[in-house]
């Protein structure tokens, strides 16, 4: 397939036309906007939505565009002869369009415009006095990202003389984590610039009361789903791709990642406090420029070069871009929340250390230290080369050993938070909530050392998990009950309990989907079986219950690459279950053979297996065999996640029907 | 007062971040300048060896290179060939070690950019190794003694290559 020459003539010009032109009406609308604001000129911010829905069309048109491009193979287009060549597959030259960095701003910039068609579509007769100023400073965050499209990283700048083939997608992106991850972490990114731009109007219209956070619940909860997934997604990716059997490893592009959605545990939590109690005002109005401005970092810490990660792209001018755009959010929201700063006095009070609204700002606390934690883990090498001129970084064990003790307090909060009550817990309530959890906690924790586990985190997440699990079965069962008695079955009482207070319940399904995810690091992180060796043609690897037979390899040719897949026999107990396939990838544009991880997931563990070096005859090759205890928890906690996002998020019965 | 100060509160940061554009974490210098360049056995495209032997007296221009290293091969090509036609005749030997590629596209981009300068296949991506070679393109510079002078990680400039040879010409004169 070809393009005639005419097509590649045009459409690249076509593209870098749309990009700036929508630049354009972007900057218009945040400044008519703006403007029918503070006259009061509903034909202005009228227009100015006209914009915005111009800047979602030709958008668009530049994704369509650059698809089309990365579809034809036309590689006079620069990025597309980056990151994509004759052998890809189709997928992957669809998905190609955000495999590096020009690519996935425009995703980004499209995703942002989009949020904004929403926002119109939904507040535009009802948003009242602040309406106007979301639009406007929705349209500058899009006015920003154009601006990258526009200068730093034109998506659609060519390339001479045109190469007869282009370079490829790294290898490693072809996976369809490659089309998962990244939709769901920028939809996550990209979906807290509407709470902001909500919260930074009512900064500006002086109207501080707490209609914002009730407005932006729903956003809230959603951007923060998306960007759970889009972590998770991510470790599920890395773990069965890089082949090193794990699925974190504390690399600043996915700090970077983690810290917003670190704010944002806090942000969604700390609103509950506001709602009900009209306290922690300013705090809250901090989280939400805080996660803001640390999506966008994480963005400048990816793009811009300044720290190694395996997650960097090219370097690029960018960062000086995202670092101004930064500059500009922190000091223009903060002086913002400067000035209010004598309207945002809290009304409550605390009343008693135990209590509802102690435990939500002790979980606050602890969620933001582990935020900053992260976040000076991260520009650690930066600090240390500036002070002392070494290049020096930190690894895991220092954020291992910080946040764990930190992330078990947050567990322990988990179940104490929801139950206890608002001002001040009664010492019978106390009680009557939480004596049978801790007797099932500490008493499944004795089990198990019992049962011969050791170890001592071990025992406390585990303990941990089923006192938390056990709060929420307690406080379900006696709502539950009150409903029967007033003549429903079961079932339905259990199904009206939970759609009648659905954010409640939605948070239960939601911590429960964590518990799980807790669960299955833990049983990953300390039980792990490893072992590494080199075997001849018939003979077996040992690990665990498990003999793995080498049967021979065998190399064949691909699209883009040349693959040699090893054949190994599973036996478990000494039956055979199963043959699995472990294999090298090489790549002509690589210098390291890629792996091809080959696992059995089961619910309790996965037996792992990764290719190492082998010899020319197929006689001998090298097998690193892992047994990783109950990593699928994590992937099944993410799935209860989506569950309980989605009961959360559904619409307000109670309010519905008054 | 006390209100301007939380806003400025965050220009530390700023600053930090901002001089470490300065900074590149993955630069790290080769251990190999100022030490004898290692020995190399070169088959070329068009026939014939080439070795470490042969640059004795001369100064070399050492570039590793692949065909599907976009855009900084297909940058620095030119410049190449245009400098390797401006000093061959002052002493300077260009040496274009093609590795990770396949043979008819190394062919195919030797074509396109008509590329005078021996040029041959690292297939085994022995001499990659022994110079310590990371990515494409890198190009080492190698004086007269036959020590390793200078290396340089990507696209090479003009002005770059032309102030590295005249400094290493100068260098044999004296």
């Amino acid at each position: 397939m070809g393009l005639t020459p005419l097509a590649k003539e045009v459409i690249p010009e076509i593209g870098y036309a749309a990009t700036a032109v929508a630049f354009g009406l972007a900057l218009y609308g945040v400044g008519a906007s703006a403007a029918g604001a503070y006259w009061k000129r509903p034909a202005l911010v009228e227009s100015a939505q006209n914009a915005a829905i111009g800047v979602f069309v030709l958008v668009t048109l530049c994704m369509l565009l650059l698809e089309y491009a990365f579809i034809f193979y036309d590689f006079s287009v620069r990025y597309v002869a980056m990151t994509t060549n004759r052998g890809t597959p189709l997928f992957y030259r669809i998905g190609g369009l955000w495999g590096a960095l020009e690519g996935s701003i425009v995703l980004w910039e499209w995703m942002v415009s989009l949020y904004t068609l929403l926002v119109i579509r939904w507040y535009r007769s009802r948003g009242g006095e602040g309406y106007p100023w979301v639009l406007s400073i929705l349209l500058g965050v899009s006015a920003f990202f154009l601006l990258v499209m526009t200068i730093p990283a034109p998506p659609f700048a060519r390339l001479t003389p045109i190469p007869p083939d282009g370079r490829g997608l790294n290898p490693l992106l072809e996976d369809t984590g490659m089309v998962t991850h990244p939709i769901f972490l920028y939809l996550g990114f990209t979906g807290f610039t509407v709470p902001f731009a909500f919260a930074m109007a009512a900064l500006i219209t002086g109207r501080l009361t707490d209609e914002w956070i009730t407005t932006t619940r729903r956003w809230t909860i959603l951007a923060w789903y998306f960007l759970s997934m889009g972590l998770l997604i991510g470790g599920w990716w890395s773990y069965h791709v890089l082949g090193w059997g794990g699925y974190w490893a504390w690399d600043p592009v996915e700090n970077a990642a983690f810290m917003p959605w670190l704010t944002a545990t806090a942000f969604l939590h700390s609103v509950m406090i506001q709602e009900r109690r009209r306290m922690l005002r300013v705090w809250n109005l901090t989280l939400i420029v805080l996660t803001f401005s640390l999506t966008q970092f994480g963005t400048f810490l990816t793009r811009s070069g300044i720290i190694g990660s395996v997650h960097s792209f090219t370097q690029s001018s960018i960062g000086i871009f995202f670092l101004s755009f930064i500059g500009v959010v922190l000091l223009f929201s903060l002086s913002l929340l400067a000035w209010r700063g004598e309207k945002l006095r809290a009304q409550g009070e605390l009343d008693s250390l135990i209590s509802r609204e102690s435990a939500f700002l002790l979980n606050n606390l602890l969620l933001v230290a582990v935020a900053f934690t992260v976040f000076l883990g991260t520009i650690f090498p930066l600090i240390a080369e500036a002070v002392r001129g070494t290049k020096m970084s930190v690894g895991t064990p220092f954020f291992n050993r910080v946040t764990i003790p930190l992330f078990l307090a947050l567990i322990f909060l988990m179940g104490v938070g929801p139950l206890i009550a608002w001002r001040r817990a009664s010492s019978a309530a106390l009680r009557r909530h939480f004596l049978w959890p801790l007797v099932i906690g500490i008493g499944g924790a004795a089990i198990f050392f019992l049962l011969g586990i050791r170890q001592t985190l071990a025992l406390l997440a585990f303990g941990l998990a089923l006192f938390v699990t056990s709060t929420m079965v307690v406080d379900f069962t006696k709502g539950t009950r009150a409903r029967m008695k007033t003549g429903e079955g079961l079932l339905m009482a259990m199904t009206r309990l939970a759609l009648r207070q659905n954010r409640r319940y939605g948070g239960f399904v939601v911590h429960l989907g964590v518990l799980l995810v807790l669960v299955g690091i833990t049983g990953s992180q300390l039980f792990a079986l490893h072992t590494e060796t080199t075997v001849a043609l018939g003979e077996e690897v040992r690990i665990g219950r498990y003999a793995l037979r080498f049967q021979g390899l065998q190399a064949t040719e691909e699209s883009n690459h040349f693959k040699v897949t090893g054949r190994f026999v599973v036996f478990n107990n000494r039956h055979p279950v199963a043959e699995m396939f472990p294999a090298k990838k090489f790549y002509p544009q690589e210098q390291q053979p890629i792996a091809h991880v080959a696992y059995r997931s089961g619910l309790f563990e996965d037996l792992y297996l990764v290719m190492g070096d082998f010899t020319r005859d197929g006689q001998s090759a090298t097998v690193r065999a892992m047994v990783n205890p109950l990593v699928s928890w994590i992937w099944i906690g993410g799935l209860v996640l989506t569950l309980g996002a989605a009961l959360a998020i559904l619409p307000d019965y109670r309010r519905a029907a008054s | 007062m006390k209100k301007i100060l939380v806003p400025l509160s965050i220009i530390p940061l700023l600053a930090l971040l901002a001089w470490g554009f300065r900074t590149d974490p993955k630069a790290i210098p080769s251990p190999l300048v100022g030490k004898p360049a290692p020995p190399f056995k070169l088959q070329l495209f068009d026939g014939g060896n080439l070795s470490l032997e042969e640059l004795r007296g001369k100064v070399g221009v050492l570039n590793f290179w692949a065909s599907w290293c976009y855009p900084a091969c297909y940058e620095e090509a030119p410049i190449l060939e245009a400098g390797w036609l401006e000093y061959r005749d002052r002493g300077v030997l260009f040496i274009g070690v093609n590795i990770q590629d396949t043979e008819p596209k190394a062919r195919e981009f030797l074509r396109l950019f008509n590329h005078t300068f021996p040029n041959g296949p690292d297939p085994r991506g022995l001499i990659s190794v022994d110079y310590g070679v990371y990515g494409v393109p890198e190009t080492f510079f190698i004086d007269r003694k036959g020590m390793m002078r200078a290396k340089h990680v990507g696209a090479v400039t003009e002005p770059l290559l032309r102030q590295k040879l005249e400094e290493l010409l100068k260098d044999g004169e004296k």
